[in-house]
């Protein structure tokens, strides 16, 4: 007999379902991505951290989870709201099933519930609260859980490594420090592979400009405008007038500490089919892109950057080229995947843009 | 960028006839390929030779030929019509093909005609097997190893080398055909020789078979901006080895982790790209499901039935977007029509999950092998949309319409358990049944997988059923009553397998809810009323679309026609969609329910609203309790639709037009009865009969030979000709071991002209809008017969003796709309073989070439609007100036062991149409059309005779005609000595267990033979010689006639001495 539980939105929807995963109370926003595909990538996606995370395709963790797919090392979704999710676990390279993995990482699962029917909500109130939990909720929603869901406000402190470590890579050409903010793994593969020695700094020390080529300031989750410290500290890199490559929560903290301004947007943008518009002439192509993220890029001073690329749907900013200080930045983490919808090129060019920046 | 300037006049090739491999997915594309064009303000130019489709319909394009899908044909339209471009991609393989003999012969650049969808070289990098696999190479991504081959010696030497199993792939065929896996020598000789001899330019590969990796396909969209896209991921269930056609599908991919995902994702816009494709275009590829290890299987650089299965399961219209690719548009410049507010160049997202299930014909065909491997079997597809694989998949398997409600297939219930272990090792059609057989003999998920290569979760998801069942089994509970719904269980199954009654537990029964394919997963809002029911207690997206959307309208339910199968095809769906769009002119809410994703009809901006569900009796009661509508109509939608009649009535229904009981008292052979005698009509005399026995007796008194079918049928399924009393009792052991309620039904045989008529009738009044007549004598199906319009052969007497025949039966069924009759006229007397209240076969192309919209009439009259309002005249309608003649076509090479003879059971998949002046000519290119080469005599060439004695006296005069045309004649003793007697100089040629060359095999082989004419001992049984000849007809591509007039007609447009080049291309729309 599985456990029952629910959850319950800041406008007083309630859904019942049945718990997986770890058990326990846990309030957060309550966000979904449309991804079909990632199971263990969203769980582990730093992006998502203190998110409840609705699945809106209906079946979750059907290949399993293994020890090599983590997107970061710093956990992800706190909750997952699916309605189904896999007993089992189907691939050459599972390890564990989706229950086990939750289980063992303290992640809360609802299960069993009309998601198209949350994902609805979700779409007309934007971002809301919730609270998913293993009581049953009062006939009507008591006044005290619908203040406590009001008010919640989350409070994601940024997350990172203690140390810095150092990913080198064959043949490196470049040495490139990565800011972090909670950043996926990823990112330094993909600077590895074009000949940067990747050195991860906690986003609490202070980097040395001159010890580095370029700086990467890496995703993370939370609002940006919250992060005071970190965009003064980004405003002193930018004075460096060091090459910047702002991704996620750094392209925002870029922004903010060039005069810009964030903001979040309706429901956000979470799934693997956001397609992207690249401005410049040379390409005028939209790119297929995954993404995860509640804050956008709302505006840029004319005279410091440029918009370069737009989401095509509702056409917030998703990357910018500086006019006067060697950055550029994107909304969304670069990738090698999806072959000509790939945007490593976006990484490409920070490279070139070290390369000038060195000659 | 925009619409080309340079494009003014487009001609779009479709698919032609529909055959196993090529179905109505082309007609879906098709009809979206020229709807795009036309809102574009573009004049298109259609050319199919299949009537049966929408796309043929006038207002579909500008210019419409009904004419054969030949270089001759398509060269003479070019020069009559001047088109600026040729569209090439959208009219299947066929379509494709000829696009590109047009292009590479020079002759579209002579014409100043340029080809839109895709270039030459991308054509040639897809599809020639080398070209291919060095452009794959050359981007580095991993094919299959294997070896282009063109001759039998070089595929054994390079199979030698790759080490068997192999698989043999043609080059340039439909479905794969002539492929197959070979696991030595032996068979590759054979399947190689096959292979050969049916790719147009000889060539077949020889891979290395790799049999029980992951089978995934992407479905792709590319512009020539370079922008591309993966529309949908789909994984087949059946494992590498079963052709895809063939192969249960789900979508989106489920049993892949993001790693694999995005390597295959990659793979296949890598791909997409190196190819240059502008326009949709579907790549297969195979994972081997224990390591990151892939490759490449095939490519199709067209729209083709994995992108109509993706435009269904997706919500996105693949082919109306191709088209506007090939004008000029970029994705980014298309809007997505269900949002409205988002653009064409996005990858849709699921919030369920899509399955794709196979309709075989193995139920008509018994003696046909069942097994699968890569050339494709299955004539049409159910998809079914769930929220659970579970719920999915019950949909799937009611749909299909095997008479099943659950994975149990009865036949597999009295297997012992190891007859079940060892069938699990089949690779046919049955195998998920016999994995869930097994499943409930307590076989592990381990040695099922390792038996079948089936994944693991797959075999979890049956094994949910398989549990549920066995928990309703132990009695009935409101929580697994709730839980079976979830699983997409029907009450009726619930109950039946509990054995208990919903109301004896006091449980509440619970209807499905509706919820919107959006192609977002509620991202965005959407437009588009597609709908698909979900079991259990959520929230009802449809109710509130209703509302919203609530215009006053009067609400009408049209039941579509299903999957489709022998017997019920691709017209069903033109009468369903014709009906829609007659509901939706007369100010009705024209509400649509069908489950095959092959079809216009389950276009979502066909209907005012789309459901895309199952059509059985409790699927239709969930959807009316959502909809509440005013009106049903069942005329329409085939057997699927007319089947639901007593239901619709039983719930008190609005049954729009004929009235059920009608269609009881047509059905009922005692009523029909009754009702024929009222009349003064006679018909064929018979009886009703249960038993063996009763069957004897009947057929005793009646006098062989006997026509025997089971009542309530289409397409003469299971219907027999016996001549004698074994045939009667083999006949009804296999009737009664399929546990038919219906009685069946047993009629003296009368030989004759068989006419059908087509009626509309408002109650009153009654139009005719044609009598046709079949060139065949009674005995051949009326879908395989040849039929002609207007009747050729009739005397004016006969004629006014059939249209007051079917003016009495039309008014004393009371048909209100559309009735269906044939009839045969023997010794100079009519008489009544069947009368069908319901829209038939040769509706489409009756209304085309009449003029006559027989379904928009026959809509408005079941609405009110009588024949005389809408401006009709009553009896005959006027014959025109142009004779059609249809032309069934078959799909033998596909189905092995199946006898190409010709009787009262239907085998045809399609139908062409030739229209013409004279009726040599419309002959002469229905055939062509159909497929024959019309070879004439050329110095070594022959036709064979094999005939049953019946005949004999009438291949006399048959054999002295093509002898005159100058073809030698060849015989077996029999019939080479009654020749030889009457002075036409036959060869004799050995029977096959003579022993001595040469025999009738080895002539065929030999490639002397132009024409087969072989009429001797029908059989189902494959061992019989006269079968073999036949097979052996169609392997080799010779032409097989198996009926007398068949081949008199033909020999009738052979003397004529004519070309396509001779005749005049008809525009249908100026008729």
């Amino acid at each position: 007999m599985k456990k029952r539980a629910w959850l319950t939105l800041e406008d007083g929807t309630v859904f019942e379902g049945e718990s997986f995963g770890a058990d326990g109370e846990l309030i957060g926003e309550v966000v979904f991505t449309t991804s079909m595909t990632g199971f263990q990538e969203t769980l582990t996606d730093s992006n998502y951290i203190g998110q409840i995370v609705v699945q809106t395709f209906p079946l979750a963790g059907c290949p399993g989870t293994n020890s090599h797919d983590d997107l970061s090392d710093y956990g992800g979704a706190a909750g997952l709201v699916a309605r189904e999710y896999s007993e089992i676990a189907s691939n050459f390279r599972c390890e564990e099933t989706i229950d086990e993995f939750m289980k063992k990482r303290g992640i809360i699962g609802l299960c069993g519930i009309d998601t198209r029917k949350l994902t609805r909500i979700l779409r007309s109130k934007g971002t809301i609260n919730g609270i998913i939990s293993g009581t049953e909720p009062a006939q009507e929603v008591t006044a005290e859980t619908l203040s406590k869901l009001k008010t919640y406000s989350p409070d994601i402190t940024l997350i990172s490594g203690t140390e810095t470590v150092t990913h080198e890579a064959e043949n490196a050409k470049y040495n490139v420090a990565l800011l972090d903010y909670g950043h996926r793994k990823s990112i330094v593969t993909l600077f590895n592979k074009l000949g940067c020695n990747v050195t991860v700094i906690p986003f609490t020390e202070t980097i040395n400009p001159a010890d580095y080529d370029g700086i990467i300031l890496s995703n993370g989750a939370g609002n940006p405008a919250e992060c005071a410290d970190e965009i003064e500290a980004v405003k002193a890199l930018v004075a460096a007038k060091i090459p910047l490559f702002g991704i996620g929560l750094g392209h925002q903290l870029l922004a903010l500490a060039n005069g810009g301004t964030t903001a979040k947007p309706g429901h956000g943008h979470r799934g693997a089919n956001i397609p992207v518009i690249d401005l410049g002439a040379e390409s005028g192509r939209t790119f297929i892109t995954a993404q995860n993220h509640g804050y956008v890029v709302m505006s840029i001073p004319e005279s410091v950057g440029k918009i370069t690329h737009i989401n095509a749907n509702d056409k917030t900013c998703e990357a910018i080229s500086y006019k006067n200080i060697p950055a550029l930045s994107v909304q969304f983490v670069p990738s090698e995947e999806g072959g000509v919808n790939s945007t490593a090129y976006l990484a490409e060019k920070f490279i070139e843009l070290m390369q000038s920046v060195k000659n | 960028m925009p619409l080309r300037k340079d494009i003014k006049k487009v001609l779009v090739i479709g698919s032609g006839p529909i055959v196993i491999g090529q179905a109505a997915e082309f007609d879906y594309a098709g009809t979206q390929a020229c709807r795009a064009l036309k809102a574009e303000g573009l004049e298109v130019v259609l050319v199919n030779s299949n009537p049966a489709t929408i796309m043929t319909d006038k207002n579909m394009a500008d210019i419409i030929y009904i004419e054969p899908l030949t270089l001759d044909s398509i060269k003479k339209i070019i020069k009559i019509e001047k088109p600026d471009s040729l569209l090439s991609t959208l009219g299947g393989q066929t379509g494709l093909t000829l696009s590109m003999q047009l292009a590479k012969s020079g002759f579209l650049d002579e014409q100043g005609v340029k080809l839109l969808g895709a270039k030459v070289d991308t054509i040639d990098k897809a599809e020639d097997r080398q070209i291919f696999k060095d452009t794959m190479a050359a981007i580095g991504e991993p094919c299959i190893p294997s070896a282009v081959v063109e001759t039998v010696e070089d595929a054994v030497e390079v199979a030698g080398r790759l080490g068997y199993p192999v698989v043999v792939r043609p080059a340039f065929t439909l479905g794969g055909s002539g492929g197959g896996i070979a696991a030595d020598e032996e068979a590759l000789r054979i399947i190689a020789d096959n292979g050969l001899r049916l790719s147009p330019i000889t060539q077949v590969l020889i891979e290395k078979g790799i049999s029980g990796w992951k089978e995934i396909e992407f479905e792709c969209i590319r512009d020539s901006k370079g922008n591309v896209i993966t529309v949908c991921s789909m994984e087949n269930v059946d494992p590498v080895g079963v052709h895809t056609g063939d192969s249960i599908v789900i979508a989106p991919c489920v049993t892949l982790a993001d790693k694999e995902f995005q390597m295959l994702r990659t793979a296949s816009l890598n791909i997409v790209n190196a190819l240059g494709i502008e326009g949709g275009c579907n790549v297969q590829l195979a994972l081997n499901p224990n390591s990151f290890e892939y490759a490449v299987i095939e490519v199709n650089p067209r729209v083709s039935r994995s992108s109509a299965l993706a435009s269904k399961a997706t919500g996105y219209p693949i082919a109306k977007v191709a088209t506007r690719i090939a004008i000029g548009y970029s994705l980014d410049e298309i809007p997505n029509e269900i949002t409205g507010t988002t653009y064409a160049c996005f990858e849709p997202a699921l919030d369920y999950v899509v399955i794709k299930f196979p309709r075989f014909a193995f139920d008509k065909f018994v003696y046909a092998k069942k097994a699968l491997g890569t050339q494709m079997k299955a004539t049409g597809e159910v998809m079914s949309i769930g929220v659970s694989f579970e719920e999915a998949m019950m949909k799937a398997v009611r749909g299909i319409e095997l008479g099943m409600d659950t994975m149990t297939k009865p036949a597999f219930e009295k297997l012992t358990d190891g007859e079940v272990k060892a069938k699990l090792s089949d690779i046919d059609c049955d195998r998920i049944f016999c994995i869930f057989e097994a499943l409930k003999r307590g076989v592990s998920t381990e040695e099922i997988c390792s038996i079948t290569a089936f994944d693991k979760w797959f075999i979890e998801k049956l094994r949910n059923l398989c549990s549920m069942e066995q928990e309703l089994a132990k009695g009935l509970t409101a929580e697994k009553y709730l839980q079976a719904k979830k699983y997409g269980y029907l009450d009726r199954t619930i109950e039946r397998i509990s054995g208990q009654k919903l109301s004896d537990k006091n449980i509440e029964k619970k209807h499905c809810v509706y919820k919107l394919v959006d192609t977002c997963a509620a991202e965005f809002r959407a437009l588009t009323p597609y709908f698909y029911g979900v079991g259990g207690d959520e929230e009802n997206e449809a109710l509130e679309f209703i509302e919203a959307n609530n215009k006053g309208k009067k609400k009408v339910i049209v039941f579509g026609s299903g999957p489709i199968r022998i017997g019920q095809g691709i017209e069903f769906d033109y009468c369903s969609v014709h009906c829609v769009w007659a509901l939706k002119e007369m100010g009705y809410e024209a509400i649509i329910v069908n489950n095959n994703p092959e079809t216009v009809s389950t276009d979502f901006d066909t209907g005012d609203r789309l459901y895309f569900d199952p059509l059985t009796p409790e699927d239709i009661d969930n959807l009316m309790n959502t909809e509440k509508p005013w009106g049903v109509v069942v005329q329409f939608g085939g057997q699927t639709a007319i089947k639901l009649t007593k239901h619709m009535q039983e719930i008190g229904a609005n049954i729009l037009g004929t009235p059920a009981d009608s269609i009881d008292a047509a059905e009922d052979r005692e009523r029909f009865d009754a009702l024929l005698e009222k009349c003064g009509i006679p018909r064929p005399e018979g009886m009703t009969v249960y038993t063996t026995e009763e069957a004897l007796n009947a057929a005793q008194k009646l006098g062989y030979p006997v026509l025997l079918r089971p009542s309530y049928v289409l397409g003469g399924q299971n219907m027999i000709i016996a001549h004698c009393d074994s045939d009667v009792s083999e006949y009804m052991d296999i009737i009664t071991a399929t546990k038919l309620d219906n009685p069946v039904l047993i009629d003296k045989y009368l030989t004759g002209v068989e006419v059908e008529v087509d009626a509309i009738c408002d109650g009153e009044d009654f139009l005719i809008p044609g009598i046709m007549e079949h060139i065949e004598r009674a005995g051949v199906h009326s879908g395989d017969s040849i039929s002609v319009y207007p009747a050729q052969t009739l005397t004016e007497r006969i004629k006014k003796v059939i249209i007051s025949y079917t003016e009495k039966l039309a008014k004393e069924l009371k048909v209100i709309g559309l009735v269906n009759i044939q009839y045969v006229v023997h010794n100079h007397q009519v008489y009544v073989i069947e009368v069908n209240p319901r829209s038939s076969r040769t509706v489409p192309y009756i209304s085309k070439v009449t003029g006559v919209q027989m379904v928009d009439i026959a809509t408005k009259i079941m609405l009110g609007q009588t024949l005389k309002q809408q401006g009709l005249p009553a009896g005959l309608f006027p014959e025109g100036e142009y004779i059609a003649v249809k032309v069934p076509v078959f799909s033998f090479e596909k189905l092995h062991d199946v006898d190409t003879q010709l009787g009262p059971e239907m085998k045809s998949t399609g139908e062409t149409l030739g229209i013409a002046k004279t009726f040599k000519e419309a002959l002469y290119k229905g055939l062509v059309a159909a497929g024959f080469k019309m070879k004439k005599a050329n110095g070594n060439s022959g036709v064979l005779f094999s005939v049953r004695n019946s005949d004999k006296p009438e291949v006399i005069e048959l054999a002295g005609r093509f002898e005159k045309l100058g073809f030698d004649i060849y015989a077996t003793s029999g019939t080479a000595s009654l020749l030889n007697h009457n002075m036409i100089p036959a060869n004799f040629v050995y029977r096959i267990n003579d022993g001595k060359e040469p025999n009738i095999i080895s002539l065929i082989e030999s490639g002397k033979i132009d024409y087969v004419v072989s009429t001797s001992e029908a059989g189902r049984n494959p061992a019989l010689d006269s079968v073999k000849i036949r097979r052996k007809s169609v392997e080799r591509g010779v032409a097989c006639l198996t009926s007398i007039d068949t081949a008199n007609a033909l020999a009738d447009c052979l003397e004529s001495g004519m070309t396509i080049d001779d005749m005049e291309m008809v525009d249908i729309t100026k008729i």
